[in-house]
């Protein structure tokens, strides 16, 4: 029964397998980077990057159709050009760099949906809003995965400036200049994550695997390595239920996913240990001393 | 001399004017109407579809450009049969005082019946015999519009029903050479009903009829079952929805992958269904070679 139900379905089939091998490294690679754009206070960075990932993409499309290579490239390319150029603008003017990437990532989108509609037909935008878990073949999954390792490597190496510039820029600053290098980086990652996370989820999900489990881990911990491990975790539940939901209700499965995330993020609003709901209203014991 | 050269030149001038206006401007709601429409319209009609090759119905936003050309038609094309949920708002938006002719006008409407829903299924051009009831339909909305014209439109119209009836035996007699059980194929958008009933093939598709609806996964595995279960020969492509999806279930269930379907969009003058002829032609050599073990 709890076999039939839970597990049968990924034996049987082997695109759910896929879906959840996709949606774990998907969870692996986007969840730490979520942590730290949450913890630098970035968390809807990750959405407006998304939107600037559009216009690449759709340029690819139409350069070369559903052709996996062209599309990222054309994603990581935009992608990085938008978060280069708003940190340009906003170092070289009196802009701040959340308005800067406000400004970039509104016209990008722009761009991308005219780019879209103006091949003289209406293509499916919504594959580009919302991909396909359940269509990823080899190629997509190695680029997920190759993504995921490359973003874990690359966080070990900037692993300490980056906490550094969270906590406390300012120390880090008079110690060393690798903060600035490190940002940069980290752009990178954020940019390299949401444009996997886009062939299985879409642009606008993509973020949903990003954010979410880094805020359901603020609510369990202070710690930021155990932290980043809630986030990896809560993400690939998230993928396992989200799957599960659309196998068994029909569901649409990319949505399902973000929706499981949701779930998630309300149960630890309500009852994480740390800063939620109820443990605010009533706090522990050992506060009375 | 000169005077008589420079007055030649002066009247083709004035002339030539006069000669473009003389083309009846129509509207044409999606390219395979369009096409049908210039066939039948000849030299006399100048056609603009609404939605081009390659683009999909299912989709469609009207854009200020249409309602322009909405707007300086004089006669307007329409599939009807729900195709166009748009068309009415846009008609009125426009302001166009042109005449909608509906091209399915006598077509037997066929009903979704599949899980539920009851939905006219508005491909109905994909059963030639339908096609004929189109052409007839453009004919005398062409007449009733230029009366003029009357001689040119009937005779182009006879001309292009004789080419009908050469497809519509070509057609059957492809489909009859397929071994009949295997005469069944998965395909994504469910626009083939008329020629399932047309032409007795089974076309089963992991959508429901509109190519709006997001395939969850319990849709895919009931695919993907029963293409194992009925041993289900060939998964068709088609040129509106993504092709990943299909190939993955094609993978997984052992069907074979066919080519790509034309269901309700033509393709541009480089692809391999710029006309209707063209279009029925590539749908039933794909679903030959597929089937034919």
């Amino acid at each position: 029964m709890i076999y039939d139900h839970l597990i049968a379905p990924f034996v049987e089939f082997a695109f759910m397998r896929r879906a959840l091998v996709g949606t774990f490294a998907l969870a692996l690679g986007a969840g730490p980077v979520g942590v730290f754009l949450m913890l630098r206070r970035m968390s809807l960075v990750g959405d407006a990057m998304a939107h600037a990932i559009l216009p690449g993409a759709a340029i690819g499309f139409l350069l070369s159709g559903l052709s996996l290579f062209a599309m990222t490239t054309g994603g990581l390319i935009a992608g990085f050009v938008i978060a280069l150029g708003a940190g340009v603008v906003a170092r070289a003017t009196e802009l701040k760099e959340d308005a800067s990437l406000a400004a970039f990532f509104l016209i990008s989108l722009a761009v991308g949906v005219t780019i879209v509609s103006l091949k003289g037909n209406n293509v499916d935008l919504l594959h580009f809003l919302f991909g396909t878990v359940l269509a990823l073949d080899d190629p997509t999954l190695l680029l997920i995965a190759g993504i995921t390792t490359l973003s874990l490597l690359t966080l070990a190496v900037i692993y300490r400036p980056l906490v550094l510039e969270c906590v406390d820029p300012g120390f880090l600053r008079s110690v060393s200049r690798a903060g600035a290098p490190a940002h940069i980086v980290f752009l990178a990652l954020v940019v390299m994550n949401l444009v996997g996370g886009f062939h299985a989820l879409g642009t606008l999900l993509a973020v949903g695997v990003m954010m979410l489990p880094a805020v359901i881990a603020r609510f369990w911990t202070r710690d930021i390595t155990a932290m980043i491990l809630i986030a990896i975790v809560s993400g690939a539940i998230s993928g396992y239920a989200g799957l599960l939901l659309s196998f068994h209700t029909g569901a649409p499965s990319g949505p399902a996913i973000i929706l499981v995330a949701g779930v998630l993020y309300a149960g630890s609003v309500l009852f994480g240990t740390t800063g939620g709901v109820l443990r605010q209203l009533f706090p522990g014991r050992h506060l009375e001393a | 001399m000169l005077k008589r050269i420079a007055l030649a030149v002066l009247l083709v001038a004035l002339a030539t004017p006069a000669l473009a206006q003389e083309k009846l401007k129509v509207v044409a709601t999606c390219s395979i109407l369009a096409d049908l429409v210039k066939n039948v319209g000849g030299e006399r009609v100048a056609v603009a579809a609404l939605i081009g090759p390659n683009g999909d119905a299912h989709v469609y936003q009207p854009t200020p450009s249409d309602a322009k050309t909405l707007s300086e038609a004089k006669l307007v094309f329409a599939n009807g049969l729900g195709f166009e949920g748009w068309m009415g708002r846009l008609v009125q938006a426009s302001g166009t005082k042109a005449p909608t002719v509906v091209a399915t006008k006598g077509v037997k409407p066929r009903k979704k019946d599949e899980s539920g829903h009851s939905e006219t299924d508005p491909h109905a051009w994909q059963s030639v015999a339908n096609a004929r009831i189109y052409v007839a339909n453009i004919r005398d909305g062409l007449v009733a519009a230029d009366p003029a014209g009357k001689a040119a439109y009937e005779a182009n119209a006879s001309a292009y029903l004789a080419q009908l009836d050469a497809l519509d035996a070509e057609v059957k007699d492809a489909i009859a050479k397929i071994p009949a059980d295997r005469r069944r194929i998965i395909t994504t958008h469910d626009a083939f009903g008329y020629f399932a009933a047309a032409y007795g093939m089974a076309f089963i598709a992991p959508q429901g009829v509109s190519t709006e609806a997001e395939v969850s996964a319990r849709d895919v595995a009931k695919i993907i079952t029963q293409i194992r279960k009925q041993k289900i020969p060939a998964v068709f492509l088609e040129n509106v929805t993504d092709r990943r999806l299909l190939e993955r279930i094609g993978a997984e269930s052992g069907a074979r992958v066919g080519g790509t379907l034309y269901s309700d969009a033509l393709t541009d003058g480089k692809g391999e269904a710029p006309t209707y002829l063209d279009m029925m032609r590539h749908n039933v050599k794909q679903l030959a070679s597929a089937l034919s073990s």
